[in-house]
């Protein structure tokens, strides 16, 4: 059975049909809920079937399907390895919060907002199953288009500025990587990213392939300094919206310096460690610091965003196992937490609207299944032990350590300023008193609420206790991520904490640094 | 076979453009005047439908006839099929508007006739001389097409302005041609390219010859820095002769261009390849940024229509079959979209009754109108260039060829400036979504016209991927003929 194609044909057929049902408007709108609904679970369902289904040790990539439609352009051709299944099943996991979250929220435009995130959802699951380059493309940048309707429809006051700040720094943002990708497949002669991940480069061309690739990736993660677009689209984006941007959007960056540029460009990435570590540092302090001092919930949520996704990046290109997997597994974790976040800052936005923190305060006195929640997102946002925060941080920080002692001290220090930031906000809206009547009288959560929420502390708490479930069937690919990396000479970075500059060192090979693998 | 009378049954088109335009005026004349609009119309569609089946059982290899004028090969049959079907599309597209305007004149039919018989020449044409008879047949149409509204000042001017700089720019490629003729001894395409390709020093007669030839066909095409008239023309013409305009002109005079060059002046290569990456380049970069402040839809689909005509000549500047296939493919996808979002445009009314033209009439289009602004939303993003939607394609296989031609600083440039381009593409889709309505349109539903925007948006949506393979193919072959 063609599984990875029926995930991203269904949702596309069921947003004709939601667009398409007939009847008067209100009845039109509870049955495109409930298509929307009924799609977003099925598609769940094939998920947890793509996730049994799937072998660690089995094949590198699964579920391989390949038609030549499209020739001589590109060819459909889909398959999955552990990462992309990973990210896969959290993109069907956040989709029918999402669909939820917007039940009684999103009251205008109903069939198409559904129509809208069913098509994000196919064109998420199509980026991640992609096995040529320019059917990535494809779906990558295809994305824009519905979320960039969903901004401008159903966003805030700002939306339209959000969203066309939105669409077009991710936009130029990858038309260089297009360039690339032409560049590559003209040498290459295959649009397989099979292929072209194996083929080697020129070292002079790496360079240039890898900054063209790192122009549209650093804009989707976001990195320190083209991240501005974030917080405007997150703060104007309707709260499903920002969990799809923060709980899959964001991760295509990640994803894609772990698919492309991390074993196409590898002496390129070797080299250019010292500017991605550089950008980490600056993103992680900086961006933590104007979280403090935020006044809109969503706004400093977004912020911290950018501070977790910079130790995405500095995992990443510690360009070891632990460092690649606690990467992955802080892309897994973020979208869980993060999501959730947002979907707490809607659950109150709702009652009262506004994400102005002062408006609030109290809320473990009047709603305290909200506040026991939020108290568990925020700890995972802060790295506790026992939650998948924890997990991450620790191995992404085990892997930059054998690098550079520089930039973990940086990273360690983000990892404070994070607690401060989020026990803050938390502070400020669960306990003392609100400023007002109506913020005291707030109803606790509703049981679909409950329904969206709860689910998710679950993930996260299972991904904090027992993360091999989630890393056992990453491990493959993320070896033969290292594998291609092995060997390759490194910048000269400061490692020891001195000034000195220190020795060219080479990367380790995969099994050397195996041992302090289990973190719980 | 009397060899005048095999050329003429090889030119089947042709033939039957004449034979059929000549008819259409005769009906029109005698056969009831501007009330036979809508028939003659259909008239004239069959004929155009005509002149199509004709081209099916055109010889496979290059055939010349009348001496060497006239070529057909399958370079010449994939523009043709094209100016075919972007003419009827022209036709049907004006008949909802011009009922509702005063000036529902007889002639339209015809003279679109007469220049799709222009525009059928210039593709065929295989020496400097049938360039020029087919490309001033389309012109001269052209100009009174322009000037249709003859009551209003606006058009008037437009057909004016248009014939006024079309015929200095048909003397500057006629000065061109006399040029050549002086030092190459010949105005036949292949007689030019063998004495190019021949050993000695080349004249410098020749390159003026060859720039002052560009520099017409410049203008035909609306490549800058020779655009200027197109936006005023396009603001002026009645809508529906602007969506012809933008459309199958477009092609033949690309193609034309394209002929010329490969054809005649292939051996100098390098020397207009360079020019060529000059138009490429200005056209791209002021389309893109010359529209940002329009707030007339026409005037935006004129500057539009510049940018990408300087999109599909970053095809030719490679100078490949791969990138001429890449142009011939644009120009396919290009004519689709053009024609849709005019298409769109043109079903539109004020309350009033007069012509939509300005960009804040769409205000609110989804709510009143869901199904057109869905289909304008697609020919936007598909303009613009976004995946997964066809138009995306084109400017991938254009950008390829040129990488592949060792132009990567021109990919680069070109993709820019689509991101530029695509900020004027996303405000048509942000006033139609995301504005609250504003003044009231009132629209026509013309079964004939809604089938059409139908076909062209599945066309340039992501289904319409499916049909890359047999159009590249047939791209593929035709730029393999004209490379021989």
């Amino acid at each position: 059975m063609p599984i990875l194609s029926i995930m991203i044909l269904l949702p596309v057929v069921a947003a004709l049909v939601a667009v398409t049902l007939p009847g008067e408007a209100p009845e039109q709108a509870a049955r495109a809920r409930i298509v929307a609904l009924a799609t977003t679970l099925l598609e769940f369902a094939l998920g947890v079937v793509l996730w049994t289904g799937f072998d660690a040790s089995g094949a590198p990539f699964q579920f391989v399907e390949k038609l030549p439609l499209f020739a001589p352009y590109l060819a459909w051709h889909l398959g999955i390895d552990g990462i992309a299944l990973m990210l896969i099943v959290l993109s069907v996991f956040l989709m029918p919060m999402c669909i939820l979250a917007s039940w009684t929220s999103i009251s205008k435009r109903v069939p198409e907002y559904m129509a809208a995130f069913l098509l994000m959802e196919s064109l998420m699951i199509g980026t991640f199953a992609a096995r040529d380059i320019f059917l990535f493309y494809l779906f990558f940048e295809g994305g824009l288009i519905p979320m960039f309707l969903i901004i401008g429809v159903w966003g805030g006051a700002r939306r339209i500025y959000a969203s066309y700040k939105f669409f077009l720094y991710t936009l130029l943002g990858s038309v260089l990587m297009l360039v690339a990708m032409l560049y590559m497949v003209g040498i290459a002669g295959s649009t397989d990213i099979g292929v072209l991940a194996t083929t080697d480069f020129d070292k002079g061309a790496q360079f240039w392939l890898f900054l063209a690739f790192f122009a549209s990736f650093a804009v989707k993660m976001p990195m320190w300094p083209v991240h501005t677009w974030l917080p405007d689209a997150h703060v104007e984006a309707p709260t499903a919206g920002s969990v799809i941007l923060a709980g899959v959007l964001l991760k295509l960056g990640g994803y894609g310096f772990v698919r492309f540029s991390l074993p196409m460009f590898p002496d390129a990435s070797a080299q250019l460690i010292w500017l991605v570590f550089a950008l980490s540092m600056v993103a992680v302090v900086y961006t933590s610091l104007v979280a403090l001092v935020q006044r809109d919930m969503k706004k400093l949520i977004a912020y911290s965003s950018v501070a977790h996704m910079a130790f995405v990046t500095a995992g990443l290109f510690a360009l070891n196992t632990q460092g690649i997997e606690g990467a992955m597994v802080m892309m897994l974790s973020h979208g869980l937490v993060s999501g959730a976040l947002f979907l707490c800052v809607g659950v109150i936005y709702d009652r009262l609207h506004t994400r102005e923190i002062a408006r609030y305060g109290g809320l473990a006195d009047n709603m305290p299944r909200y506040a026991l929640l939020l108290m568990l997102f925020t700890m995972a946002s802060v790295g506790l032990p026992a939650t998948s925060g924890f997990v991450s941080e620790f191995l992404v920080l085990l892997g930059l350590y054998q690098v550079s002692t520089w930039a973990t001290f940086w990273m360690t220090t983000g990892i404070i300023l994070g607690a401060a930031y989020m026990l803050y906000l938390y502070w400020r809206v669960a306990f003392g008193t609100a400023a007002g009547e109506d913020a005291r009288t707030m109803p606790d959560l509703s049981g679909r609420e409950l329904a969206i929420l709860v689910p998710i502390a679950l993930a996260v708490l299972w991904m904090g206790i027992y993360p091999a479930s989630f890393q056992v069937p990453m491990k493959p690919a993320v070896a033969a991520v290292v594998d291609r990396l092995k060997g390759r000479e490194l910048a000269t970075l400061p490692t020891e904490m001195s000034l000195t500059p220190a020795l060219p060192t080479v990367i380790a090979p995969a099994h050397a640094a195996e041992a302090p693998e289990r973190t719980h | 076979m009397n060899p005048t009378l095999a050329s003429i049954a090889l030119a089947g088109p042709e033939t039957v453009l004449t034979a059929g335009s000549l008819t259409a005026l005769m009906l029109g004349t005698f056969g009831g005047g501007d009330k036979a609009l809508r028939w003659l119309t259909f008239v004239a569609v069959t004929i155009v439908a005509i002149a199509g089946l004709t081209l099916i059982d055109d010889p496979v290899g290059r055939t010349l006839a009348f001496d060497g004028l006239y070529v057909t090969d399958a370079y010449s049959s994939f523009l043709k099929v094209l100016i075919l079907a972007a003419s009827a599309a022209s036709m049907l597209l004006a008949l909802p508007y011009l009922a509702g305007a005063k000036t529902g004149r007889f002639e339209y039919p015809v003279l679109l006739l007469l220049a799709t018989l222009g525009m059928c020449i210039m593709v065929s044409a295989n020496d400097l001389l049938t360039l020029y008879v087919g490309l001033e047949l389309q012109s001269l149409a052209a100009y009174v097409l322009a000037a249709f509204h003859r009551g209003e000042a606006r058009s008037s001017e437009a057909g004016l302005k248009y014939f006024v700089l079309g015929a200095l720019a048909s003397g500057i490629l006629l000065y061109g041609v006399t040029l050549v003729y002086g030092f190459a001894g010949s105005t036949e395409f292949d007689s030019i390219h063998r004495l190019l390709a021949g050993p000695g020093p080349r004249s410098l007669g020749i390159l003026f010859g060859l720039v002052f030839i560009l520099a017409g066909l410049a203008f035909k095409i609306s490549a800058v820095p020779f655009h200027m008239w197109t936006p005023d023309v396009y603001e002026g013409a009645p809508t529906p002769v602007a969506a012809f305009f933008s459309a199958a002109p477009k092609a033949a005079a690309l193609g034309l261009t394209v002929r010329v060059l490969v054809g005649a002046f292939g051996p100098m290569q390098f020397d207009w390849q360079q020019i060529v990456l000059f138009l490429s380049v200005a056209s791209m970069g002021l389309g893109a940024v010359a529209a940002i402040g329009q707030t007339n839809i026409k005037r935006l689909l004129a500057y539009s229509s510049i940018a990408n005509i300087g999109f599909a000549l970053v095809g030719l500047a490679a100078g490949t079959p791969q990138g001429i296939e890449a142009l011939l493919f644009y120009l396919a996808v290009y004519l689709a979209m053009t024609l849709g979002s005019f298409l769109v445009v043109l079903q539109l009314r004020r309350e009033d009754g007069s012509a939509v033209e300005l960009m804040s009439d769409l205000a609110g289009l989804s709510r009143v109108r869901p199904g057109l602004a869905a289909a304008l939303a697609v020919f936007m993003f598909s303009i613009a260039g976004i995946p997964p939607l066809l138009g995306f394609w084109p400017k991938f296989a254009v950008f390829q060829a040129a990488i592949a031609a060792g132009l990567v600083p021109l990919a680069i440039i070109g993709f820019v400036t689509s991101v530029i381009a695509a900020f004027y593409y996303l405000r048509v889709v942000k006033i139609m979504y995301f504005d609250d309505p504003g003044v009231a349109v009132a629209s026509t539903r013309d079964p004939i016209n809604g089938g059409l925007i139908l076909v062209a948006a599945t066309f340039c949506s992501p289904l319409g991927m499916l049909t890359i393979t047999p159009i590249v193919a047939a791209a593929g072959r035709a730029a393999a003929a004209l490379f021989g």
